[in-house]
């Protein structure tokens, strides 16, 4: 059986309020996409969208969206995870080609988060938690992460400051990426205003990414077909994906995401890999201390040592290992369907040497590490130009 | 014959805050909350011991549990202090979450607002003690041990 190769990539603009339907949105970032496989909805053997229901008013949005995207009559499902669903996605399809099934299989993320109000939005939220035994206390996406920075920095003495360094890596290449919602320089005075109350003690403002609205699109093919339909293909090298338990009560590790060190794992051992061998990463920075417990939990740096990568800038485009040079889901926003399939995106676009200004020099292999909930979910995808 | 609509046995309504569950099948949490205690499940099987309590056991798929009550003390191992709340909890405002260790379990709850920031510490040893929430809700706080 060959290899299962990426030939298309697209993104919608992530933004605030997006003017138009769910299935409109997820055209935009499909029809990028088929334009960059060029090929038609028809030579499309089957697709999987991916988004977090409790956002959609419309119910199973996969065969509606289908219908629109000219992806019928052929199976069309609907996939998630929360916050990775097209990382697992880009997974499904990944065995759906790998068996033989099908030839070439579309991932479309999606999510419309203004289908609802922002309060509405941190109730559901909230609601990623353990229901029965977490939600009744009140509990928020933000004060979870919180519980985790404030164990990491207690366990090895990280700093508020250097979350904030990671924001203002984020906003530096946000500014580059006109797909971003946020695309605003921001300060450490910004970040530390005292006019502004924290969110949930350690975490502020600018420690957290944004909702937003967008769609993104993966294009997958066996490697006959991706070899005589793509230039340039990516190659599929390591999938990892592993779960957790959804109370804390039911966790060990408070300073790292156990999912993320499992799927880091699996994507290693299955590539061939390591973490020195991995040229560009994205990583799923929905809060600053996510990005610095990601750098940790794949490898780039010793647990703890985190805050050495941000402060001597090495996670820069220049650094030795630049991570979400695109501005990641700080800058671009976070629409939770969408986001890994963005992230699949940008490292496919640096492997092919089309990044833009974003471009870091000369890339072989690339992660894209995607997190669902809290920790609930973890999927590392190690892709690579040969 | 019986009212119909006592058939349906929805005390885990009474947990917390605001509950999104009310049917469970370790409904008895709520009396014994009522009562003071705070329980945790133990297989009657194979031993195992879980908080949150379960009415099955996934290490030897048994469902045959006992209640054990929560004693002694726990160790803090983070918390955070929340400056927005999701709908339904904003007056309980600021409010902090956090997660204590007791060595075969941990629990999730939320700490005392008697103890003052600068107090808390992780690795401090502090209890859980059942409470009577203003809307009349039942809960647990953690306490200074």
């Amino acid at each position: 059986m060959g290899r299962v190769g990426i030939i298309g990539v697209g993104q919608s603009a992530f933004v605030r309020g997006y003017p138009g339907s769910i299935r409109e949105l997820a055209y935009e970032g499909f029809r990028e996409a088929v334009e960059d496989a060029k090929v038609s909805p028809k030579d499309i053997d089957a697709s999987i969208i991916c988004s977090a229901p409790e956002y959609d008013k419309q119910r199973s949005p996969a065969g509606v969206i289908a219908e629109y995207l000219g992806l019928v009559p052929q199976p069309t499902f609907y996939l998630e995870s929360v916050c990775s669903s097209s990382s697992m996605g880009l997974r499904v399809a990944y065995s759906m080609i790998k068996s033989g099934l099908h030839d070439i299989v579309c991932v479309l993320g999606f999510q419309k988060m203004s289908e609802i109000s922002s309060a509405e939005s941190q109730e559901r939220m909230g609601r990623g938690a353990d229901i029965q035994w977490e939600s009744p206390f009140g509990t928020m996406m933000p004060a979870y992460y919180a519980m985790y920075a404030r164990a990491h920095m207690a366990k090895y003495g990280t700093t508020e400051e250097d979350l904030a360094l990671i924001r203002i890596k984020a906003a530096t290449y946000g500014q580059l990426n006109e797909k971003a919602v946020y695309r605003k320089p921001v300060t450490m005075e910004q970040i530390f205003d005292p006019e502004r109350p924290p969110v949930a003690t350690p975490l502020k403002v600018f420690d957290c990414c944004a909702n937003a609205d967008g769609s993104s699109c993966i294009i997958v093919a066996s490697e006959e077909k991706a070899k005589s339909l793509c230039e340039k293909p990516v190659w599929i090298l390591g999938l990892g994906a592993a779960s957790e338990a959804v109370n804390m009560a039911g966790r060990d590790l408070f300073t790292g995401l156990s999912v993320a060190r499992e799927a880091a794992r699996q994507a290693y051992e299955m590539a061939g890999a390591g973490p020195g061998d991995i040229d560009v990463a994205e990583v799923h920075d929905c809060f600053t201390v996510a990005e610095m417990m990601a750098y940790e939990d794949l490898g780039f740096a010793e647990p703890g040592e985190g805050k050495a990568l941000i402060r001597d800038k090495e996670t820069y485009r220049e650094g030795k290992i630049p991570v979400n040079v695109d501005g990641g889901l700080l800058s671009k926003g976070h629409p939770i369907g969408a986001t890994g399939g963005s992230q699949i995106r940008t490292v496919v676009l640096q492997l092919r040497g089309e990044a833009g200004p974003m471009q870091v020099k000369d890339p072989e292999i690339g992660l894209v590490h995607n997190i669902g909930g809290v920790g609930l979910y973890g999927n590392v995808t190690i892709l690579g130009r040969s | 014959m019986a009212d119909k609509r006592r058939e349906v046995d929805d005390r885990f309504s009474k947990f917390g805050t605001v509950s999104f569950t009310s049917i469970s099948r370790v409904n008895d949490f709520i009396d014994y909350l009522e009562q003071g205690k705070v329980m945790g499940s133990r297989c009657k099987n194979c031993g195992t011991v879980h908080f949150p309590p379960r009415a099955d056991c996934a290490e030897c798929l048994s469902s045959d549990i006992e209640w054990f009550e929560l004693t002694g003390t726990g160790e803090l191992v983070s918390f955070s202090k929340l400056m927005y709340a999701p709908v339904g909890f904003e007056e309980d405002l600021p409010y902090s979450i956090a997660i204590l260790d007791y060595g075969d379990y941990k629990i999730f709850g939320r700490i005392s607002k008697d103890i003052p920031d600068k107090e808390l510490e992780i690795g401090m040893a502090m209890k859980t003690e059942p409470i009577i929430l203003p809307n009349g809700q039942l809960s647990y706080v953690f306490t200074k041990a």
